[in-house]
């Protein structure tokens, strides 16, 4: 199979945990580098449209399994998209990256963004003048300064 | 045993850093390559049996990461399961299952990436927490132990394990899908500086990235479907005990799977009535003593793909010799002996060949 994917090497992205040992070293591949380098250099998300049913994978993958077909059609989704489960965090999780500890409380949610098929997964940000409930609409919150990883989104909030 | 047939091949070509592809890539990679060889599509395949290990991948359910990778996801799903260790082990898996009766294709496909984790700790905790991981073991110095005991046993060393290295290493250098494809003298092997006396570090294979999957299938539908099947007319797989509990110097596991495998395919005397062996040897004294146990003298006839000491990816390489040996078999292999008939295929897993498997394939 012939990869679509204009990346070049050197658009490669390497994450690092800084003081934090990692004994693994993840490949996040080309579908991944792509995603990740449209979210640090244009705040956009980007998905990969299956040929056969359609679908838009968000993260984008290789390939769609139910079609068992490969991907390259890149598809422009959200920012905006629409809460489709939560919850509120009350104890504390040390992030795998950093090794720092995430405040509480803090929302985890699955988004739809508009146009992918597939729950986007991140954090929502706890506002008590703002209590969230499925189905609301949420965009994204971007970091100043992006690396190429999924911290470069701070959170999702009500939009 | 019914006659069961590898129908299709693929592997992907093994490397020290792959790091533009996911395992999932490479394993899709793999399961297109032995689709296409078998010339079948995914709709052909009752069932998948994949194998990889959490530890090296860095997750759990592993497989999990590689199921629309090798079709598992297909139209309403596929029964897929999973094998934690060699991919030859998860070859018998897939066999069991055809030969239940419930299915007629299985694809057995097998992945790591050992550029991904520190193999170095990811080996430190096959041992025991308690007792002897914080003495820092590892795979490499687990063999120098056994190699040191086994040199003994023989009275043999480094130069016997130097002519392994520089026949293997010559063979790899003519395989596309070697991860090493530089030759070596035997000047440069007892040059090879010590990493854990008595092995250099030419005694030791690479790590590679790879994945690699077959397609076993019934007879019916291999008679039926496919114009150069390999037929499986033996198999044996055995554990042996811990390391602390058995002669280092000795494989009992290996000649009990041997045996099997040779009593299924009706061997007695394997040196003449096997034309080719495909090994995994992780360590070039590996390759004596496995050879001992099978009681195989025809050292010339052994790796002729470059063995492990040419490309190793741990969970992929007894599937990968399954492979080289099948392409002996077909007439298509790399370094393609005359008159291959009757092929064995090893796959070991673990510390110093915790366990074995021995296959018996025929043309």
């Amino acid at each position: 199979m012939v990869q679509k994917n204009r990346l070049k090497r050197s658009d490669f992205i390497f994450v690092e945990s800084g003081e934090a040992f990692q004994p693994f070293e993840y490949s996040v591949g080309m579908e991944g580098s792509r995603f990740f380098t449209e979210l640090r250099d244009r705040k956009k998300f980007f998905g990969l449209r299956c040929p056969s049913c359609r679908k838009v994978y968000v993260p984008p993958r290789k390939v769609c399994g139910p079609c068992f077909k490969t991907m390259d059609e890149w598809v422009e989704v959200g920012p905006m998209g629409t809460l489709s489960a939560f919850t509120i965090l009350r104890f504390p999780f040390i992030d795998p990256e950093t090794g720092e500890k995430k405040p509480v409380p803090y929302g985890y949610a699955f988004i739809l963004l508009d146009g992918a098929s597939t729950q986007f997964q991140h954090f929502l940000k706890v506002d008590p003048d703002w209590p969230p409930t499925i189905g609301i609409r949420v965009k994204p919150v971007f970091e100043e300064n992006r690396q190429g990883k999924l911290s470069d989104i701070r959170h999702f909030e009500a939009a | 045993m019914e006659p069961v047939a590898i129908i299709g091949v693929g592997q992907t070509a093994f490397g020290p850093n792959r790091k533009d592809r996911t395992y999932a890539d490479l394993v899709y990679e793999a399961t297109t390559a032995a689709l296409t060889d078998a010339g079948l599509s995914i709709a052909h395949i009752d069932n998948i049996v994949t194998a990889s290990n959490d530890f090296f991948d860095g997750r759990t359910i592993s497989s999990m990461a590689v199921g629309d990778a090798c079709g598992a996801a297909f139209g309403e799903g596929k029964s897929i399961s999973t094998v934690e260790g060699d991919g030859a082990f998860a070859a018998l898996y897939g066999l069991s299952r055809i030969l239940s009766g419930s299915y007629e294709t299985t694809l057995v496909v097998a992945h790591s990436k050992s550029s991904e984790g520190d193999l170095r700790l990811l080996t430190n905790v096959f041992f025991d927490p308690l007792t002897e991981r914080s003495l820092g073991l590892d795979w490499i110095s687990a063999a120098a132990l056994q190699a040191r005991v086994f040199f003994k046993e023989k009275n043999i060393g480094n130069i016997e394990c130097g002519n392994v290295i520089v026949k293997n290493r010559a063979y790899g250098a003519k395989n596309p899908k070697a991860h090493i494809k530089k030759p070596l003298t035997i000047d440069e092997a007892l040059r090879s500086p010590l990493v854990a006396a008595p092995l250099k570090e030419t005694d030791i294979c690479p790590s590679s990235d790879g994945a690699a999957a077959i397609i076993l299938a019934s007879e019916s539908f291999a008679k039926k479907k496919s114009e150069r099947p390999v037929w499986i007319r033996g198999m044996g797989l055995s554990a042996d005990a811990p390391l602390g509990e058995r002669n280092l110097a000795e494989s009992k596991a290996l000649r009990l799977a041997a045996g099997r495998a040779y009593q299924m395919a009706g061997i007695d005397n394997p040196s003449a009535q096997i034309d080719l062996v495909e090994l995994s040897e992780q360590f070039s004294y590996q390759e004596l003593l496995w050879l001992d146990e099978l009681n195989y003298r025809n050292s010339s006839r052994v790796n002729l793909s470059g063995g492990c000491l040419s490309a190793h990816a741990w969970i992929v390489s007894g599937l990968a010799r399954m492979i080289e040996a099948s392409l002996q078999l077909r007439g298509q292999a790399a370094n393609q002996a005359s008159s291959v008939r009757r092929a064995l295929a090893h796959g070991q897993y673990g510390l110093c060949g915790q366990s074995h498997s021995v296959w018996i394939l025929e043309s």
